[in-house]
């Protein structure tokens, strides 16, 4: 399973959103990441890549209210900064392979026969790749950076959401309207396009939700090993792995406030993804 | 038995192969000249390239390579990685066996701590459940790398009682610096089993046959070991052999994170220098060792519960 390295995160979400009071939090945190990430530019107390060596592992003060890192960089203009570059990838991963997923598994649903029994072959062979390893083999061949890792992941989300997506296209292509259509000499392609697909969209958005915070986890970390962006981008994984010296050090902020960062969308973004799908 | 255990063979060998044949022509969708890819992105002269595609015999037809390639695999000459300049046979061969270790001890803490703390949570009353869910809760929401940063920072600057750094010599002090490592790749999954186990045992424990068992005045904890256990073992097995199989790929953050020398920080390492020639390797032993447990954990769920071997037939 490929989605095993981040799996655990589906239960206690669930279970959250159970509780009102806590959906409505994870709302809350969604809507408020979302306006950082869109506002960011004129948010940033400091720019984000400024250096100053003099300030550096400043502590909590007013000027810098999460300190400085080790090249004396404003920690909270970085975490801002972040906002934009750290839901990009997931972002771009659950798009492409929404996309491909969909058209693979409607396609396949539609067909039949041994195209299905092909495709369907195919995503297994897909699915003993484990997501991470993917990911770093293919940065291996293409260099590190964000668009390796990005298409990877892509490659590796397809089997988990088409197989959602072509038991929906069997169930859905089973039912009377589609056969009433056909009847009545609208082609393949017509029913598919304005009909079945728009019918599969909700559940479409649901499996993308839910895979955003699962491909955010894997890209975060990719870049914590090295093997996404580099530096100096203010990415959170990144952040995480260079900050990582200075707890040795005594100045756990960075990789601790980035960390949290993760964990925190991750959660929000799940929760309201849950709770979509329970509705 | 026979049968079921031949047919996922059967198809674990056509996964394996058709994954080997993608691993060696990725090599080829990659851009640039595989010779200078081999290099690592080292300047060569070209008599170095030329010498690097005769000895790869990148001149000769596609499927020729390949099969040499895979055939080189499956006897054990593995070739020399340009990078490290070293057999990749012997890069592997340093770094295997720290690795297993690392696997075997976040399973175990996976299978032991998980269900024994699910099983308490079933059974042990209000405040015991909660405590679990509490603390299963936080955890499941700690990828690797979270919780990486997080033990090292406890034990770096405020307790020292293991190390967080190296991978250490000889068995009790190799196994005294895994213990981080592997904390921190079994802490999610740890927390799933658990959840897992506790949601099994409570279901079956309000199952029919365990009611009507404790109505004739059987004991509790024999009811739990004889009927509620059993039942409650299948799919807490197949969730943690799961697990089990995704903590190959969780090795490279483990091991990345707290400088482990073994195989998922030497892919990291080589993959980050673009080192084809034991990247190659490395993702198909991965894949392999991804394979083999899945199909092990399908054969025990099998041998615990003999009416899979029937409904098996299909796949």
């Amino acid at each position: 399973m490929t989605l095993a390295l981040a799996a655990p995160l589906g239960l206690p979400a669930r279970r959250l959103a159970s509780l009102g009071w806590a959906s409505s939090l994870a709302s809350a945190v969604c809507v408020l990441i979302v306006l950082v990430a869109v506002f960011a530019p004129w948010i940033v107390p400091h720019d984000p890549n400024a250096v100053d060596p003099l300030n550096a592992y400043a502590g909590f003060s007013a000027a810098h209210p999460l300190g400085t890192d080790d090249l004396g960089r404003d920690l909270l203009s970085r975490l801002i900064a972040g906002s934009r570059t750290s839901p990009a990838g997931p972002l771009l991963v659950i798009l492409l392979s929404g996309v491909a997923g969909t058209a693979l598994a409607v396609s396949a649903a539609w067909i039949g026969g041994w195209f299905d029994a092909a495709v369907s072959r195919v995503l297994d062979i897909l699915f003993a790749f484990p997501g991470l390893v993917l990911a770093i083999t293919v940065t291996a061949l293409f260099g590190a950076g964000f668009v390796a890792p990005v298409v990877a992941l892509s490659l590796a989300y397809v089997p988990i959401l088409a197989r959602v997506m072509r038991a929906a296209a069997l169930r859905e292509r089973a039912l009377p309207y589609v056969e009433a259509l056909r009847v009545q000499g609208f082609s393949g392609w017509h029913i598919c396009r304005r009909h079945l697909l728009p019918n599969l969209a909700p559940l479409l958005v649901v499996q993308a939700a839910i895979s955003f915070g699962y491909a955010m986890i894997d890209l975060a970390s990719i870049s914590f090993l090295g093997l996404g962006l580099q530096p100096p981008a203010a990415d959170w994984g990144l952040m995480i792995a260079n900050g990582q010296p200075s707890i040795l050090a005594g100045f756990p902020q960075q990789s601790i406030a980035a960390a949290a960062a993760v964990v925190v969308t991750v959660v929000a973004f799940t929760v309201v993804a849950e709770r979509m799908a329970a509705r | 038995m026979i049968g079921f255990v031949g047919r996922k063979l059967a198809g674990m060998l056509g996964t394996v192969l058709v994954a080997s044949f993608v691993i060696y022509g990725a090599l080829y969708l990659a851009p640039g000249d595989p010779a200078s890819l081999l290099a690592g992105g080292h300047e060569m002269t070209p008599q170095a390239l030329a010498a690097i595609r005769a000895q790869y015999h990148l001149d000769d037809p596609f499927l020729v390579q390949y099969w040499r390639w895979l055939s080189g695999v499956l006897t054990g000459h593995l070739g020399d990685s340009l990078v490290f300049r070293e057999p990749v046979g012997q890069l592997i061969g340093a770094r295997l066996l720290t690795t297993v270790v690392l696997v075997a001890y976040a399973s175990i803490l996976i299978l032991g701590v998980g269900v024994l703390s699910g099983i308490v949570a079933a059974v042990g009353g209000r405040i015991a459940d909660a405590a679990v869910t509490v603390t299963t809760t936080v955890l499941m929401a700690a990828p690797a790398f979270v919780a990486a940063i997080v033990l090292i920072w406890i034990f770096a600057t405020k307790l020292s009682w293991f190390p967080v750094y190296g991978s250490g010599t000889g068995f009790g002090d190799r196994i005294h610096h895994l213990t981080l490592p592997a904390l921190a790749l079994s802490a999610g999954y740890l927390a799933y089993v658990s959840r897992i186990t506790r949601a099994e045992v409570r279901a079956s424990f309000g199952s029919e046959h365990a009611v009507a068992a404790r109505a004739r005045g059987i004991r509790r904890g024999l009811v739990l070991r004889r009927h509620v256990l059993r039942n409650a073992a299948g799919p807490v097995l197949a969730v943690s052999g799961i697990t089990v199989a995704g903590l190959f790929a969780g090795t490279a953050i483990a091991e990345q994170a707290f400088g482990v020398s073994g195989l998922g920080s030497l892919l990291v390492q080589s993959a980050a220098r673009q080192d084809l020639v034991v990247v190659q390797v490395l993702a198909l032993l991965l894949v392999v060792a991804f394979v083999v447990v899945n199909m092990l954990v399908d054969v025990a769920n099998a041998l615990l519960d003999p009416r899979l071997l029937r409904s098996g037939e299909g796949g």
